[in-house]
């Protein structure tokens, strides 16, 4: 079932008052909050529990795939395609291979994480709901933000404002679809 | 908007950022720098002079395409020239930017916080200068692409056993991999701004490239992983890209070229002469743009301290220079570096020795690292001492090799100077559409530094 709002979202003002808050909803059952804040804080991670993502294995992936391609391209080349005898070496030349095995290692680990990154993200992302609240343009100031999505079973109206209001916080306000 | 909180003007402080930030207060104060409507009069002055220079550059270009690379002074034996020279240059003032947004990043190193976002973009530019001269060097530019491996009804491929078609490689994925890093960390800030600004255009503008962040704790939390793998990988792509660099010389087997120290001796001569331009750069900026409170004395004084460590490490390779040229018993090698110490290349020889050793020696002295004055004309001695390092390890090299009667001496043309200077007016057309355009100093790592950043624990219980 749709429900008619995206759910309701609280405003701090500082990242102590956003942390308490996280932990207290945390405590009390919710489970599909988010938190929007001006900077990355770490204690908010760990009251949200999302201390896991599965970047660092896209990356050793994409890394994994750059080298071997790295290095196939160039066997493929000087040995398949295009074998031709310079000074004598071996077609199968490797140590002169190291240095572009490592640079296409980096390469298409950096686009693999700048890619997950964005992928895990689910960005770009041109709408989402959060911006239909004013006063949300200040959490990439000086705001602190705590959402509680209207997904959430425990999530009911009346309750989850009345919830948010205990936790002191400076607004209370509905996020629309 | 409400609750608009005002600009502290900060106090002069010892410490990384001025007493009295309010996260409010950094984040206006940045962000104004780019959506005001008034311009200052030094972007015009500092714009003016690198859109001049730019046009020089296409000047020369447009000669060059012309006419190719007669008009520069490149005769046989020294084919390599300016163009080599400013490359090695340019790149190497890259470095000191990956090496503050990467390894001081990775070593925890604070201060990094208020410097990397125009030292990153300082990168790229540099990159973008230094990757024009192999270009053009090439003869026949418009060829490029045939220095990648692709299909090709030639039936030929590039030789991977050159140094020449490793740099391809490195200069290339170092260049795409600054800009990834680079774009990574704008993000936050460009959401920033796209939340500040009150112009429709710039709105829609900043949106796109914010690709809708949103700060949320979900993305914070993947985006922290990102920025050290990032990190992870950027410390030893710097490094290789000046070590592959220094493969074009050290694996030929001329004289003053062919040594095992470059590697390293080139990775500490990047970071000196990028370090230098991060000053030449901050110190006018911060005082044009009242910046103090947030790229403060203390960072001038850490670079200069980076600039005199890794001066000292450059000393070391000038002096090991001559004794293993001395110690090899070649003659060869002997007779390279005495031609740089006493030949036609004496005057740039000594000076670079004066620019890079001797002065360098004053930045001991607290009194010359506390004035930013001095230090701007101390970055400007070692930038000029740097390029000259590059030209005598290339051109003297090159001139006076194994027979007497190869010989010869190189002499710069007006194109030659004008395709340099050129690109310093293309690196400074960048570098100042970039502070008008996007933030110079990266808005929510400054906020991290604040203490009100600190989530304070025992109020939890």
């Amino acid at each position: 079932m749709i429900k008619p709002i995206y759910g309701v979202i609280a405003e701090f003002d500082g990242p102590t008052a956003l942390v308490n808050a996280a932990r207290a909803a945390r405590e009390k059952g919710y489970r599909k909050l988010d938190a929007y804040t001006p900077f990355p804080i770490e204690e908010l991670t760990d009251a949200l529990h999302l201390h896991k993502n599965r970047l660092p294995l896209i990356v050793l992936t994409g890394g994994i795939i750059g080298g071997l391609s790295g290095y196939l391209l160039q066997y493929y080349v000087t040995v398949i395609n295009f074998p031709i005898n310079i000074a004598g070496r071996p077609l199968h030349s490797w140590p002169a291979y190291i240095i572009i095995t490592f640079e296409m290692t980096i390469l298409f680990a950096a686009i693999s994480a700048v890619l997950g990154l964005l992928g895990l993200c689910g960005l770009p992302m041109p709408y989402h709901p959060v911006f239909n609240v004013p006063r949300f343009a200040l959490a990439s100031r000086n705001r602190f933000f705590l959402c509680i999505e209207a997904t959430d079973p425990l999530f009911d109206y009346e309750k989850t404002c009345g919830f948010l209001e205990t936790l002191e916080p400076r607004e209370v306000s509905e996020v629309a679809h | 908007m409400p609750d608009e909180q005002q600009v502290v003007e900060p106090p002069p402080s010892r410490d990384i950022i001025a007493p009295g930030y309010t996260f409010g207060t950094v984040t206006d104060q940045i962000a104004t720098v780019v959506l005001t409507k008034r311009t200052p009069l030094f972007w015009f002055a500092g714009f003016g002079v690198g859109f001049s220079l730019l046009l020089v550059f296409l000047w020369s270009v447009a000669v060059l395409f012309a006419k190719g690379v007669g008009i520069w002074g490149i005769r046989t034996p020294v084919m390599w020239g300016f163009a080599i020279t400013n490359f090695v240059w340019w790149i190497g003032i890259g470095h000191a930017g990956t090496l503050i947004s990467a390894i001081l990043l990775l070593l925890n190193q604070r201060w990094r916080n208020s410097i990397n976002r125009f030292a990153e973009a300082m990168t790229l530019f540099a990159v973008a200068c230094a990757g024009m001269f192999p270009l053009l060097h090439l003869g026949r530019p418009w060829l490029f692409y045939w220095l990648f491996p692709y299909p090709n009804t030639m039936g030929v491929q590039p030789n991977f056993r050159s140094p020449l078609v490793w740099d391809v490689f490195a200069v290339s994925t170092y260049a795409t991999v600054s800009l990834m890093f680079w774009f990574v960390g704008l993000l936050p800030d460009l959401a920033t701004l796209r939340d500040r600004t009150h112009s429709r255009i710039a709105r829609f503008g900043y949106g796109i490239l914010a690709m809708g962040w949103r700060g949320s704790a979900r993305h914070w939390s993947v985006y922290e992983t990102a920025s050290l793998l990032l990190a992870g990988l950027a410390t030893p792509l710097v490094l290789s890209v000046h070590t592959v660099v220094s493969f074009d010389f050290t694996i030929a087997i001329v004289p003053g070229w062919h040594s095992t120290f470059f590697p390293p001796y080139f990775v500490a001569g990047a970071i000196y002469s990028g370090f230098a331009m991060v000053l030449a750069l901050a110190i006018p900026l911060r005082s044009a743009y009242g910046l103090q409170g947030l790229i403060t004395d203390k960072h001038l004084d850490n670079s200069a301290k980076v600039m005199l460590a890794t001066g000292l490490i450059v000393a070391y390779a000038y002096i090991l220079e001559t004794f293993t040229a001395w110690y090899s018993g070649n003659v060869y090698e002997e007779s390279a570096i005495w031609h740089r110490m006493t030949g036609p290349y004496a005057f740039a020889y000594w000076s670079l020795i004066a620019c890079n050793i001797v002065l360098p020696q004053f930045l001991w002295l607290k009194r010359i690292r506390s004035k930013p004055a001095l230090l701007f004309v101390w970055s400007l001695v070692v930038l000029t001492g740097m390029w000259l390092e590059r030209y005598v390890i290339i051109v003297s090299s090159l001139a006076q090799d194994f027979v007497p009667s190869s010989w010869s001496v190189f002499q710069a043309t007006r194109w030659d100077w004008g395709t340099y200077f050129g690109t310093i007016g293309l690196f400074l057309f960048l570098f100042f559409l970039f502070i008008r355009l996007l933030p110079m100093i990266s808005i929510f790592e400054v906020r991290t530094l604040l203490p009100q950043a600190k989530v304070e624990e025992e109020a939890q219980s």
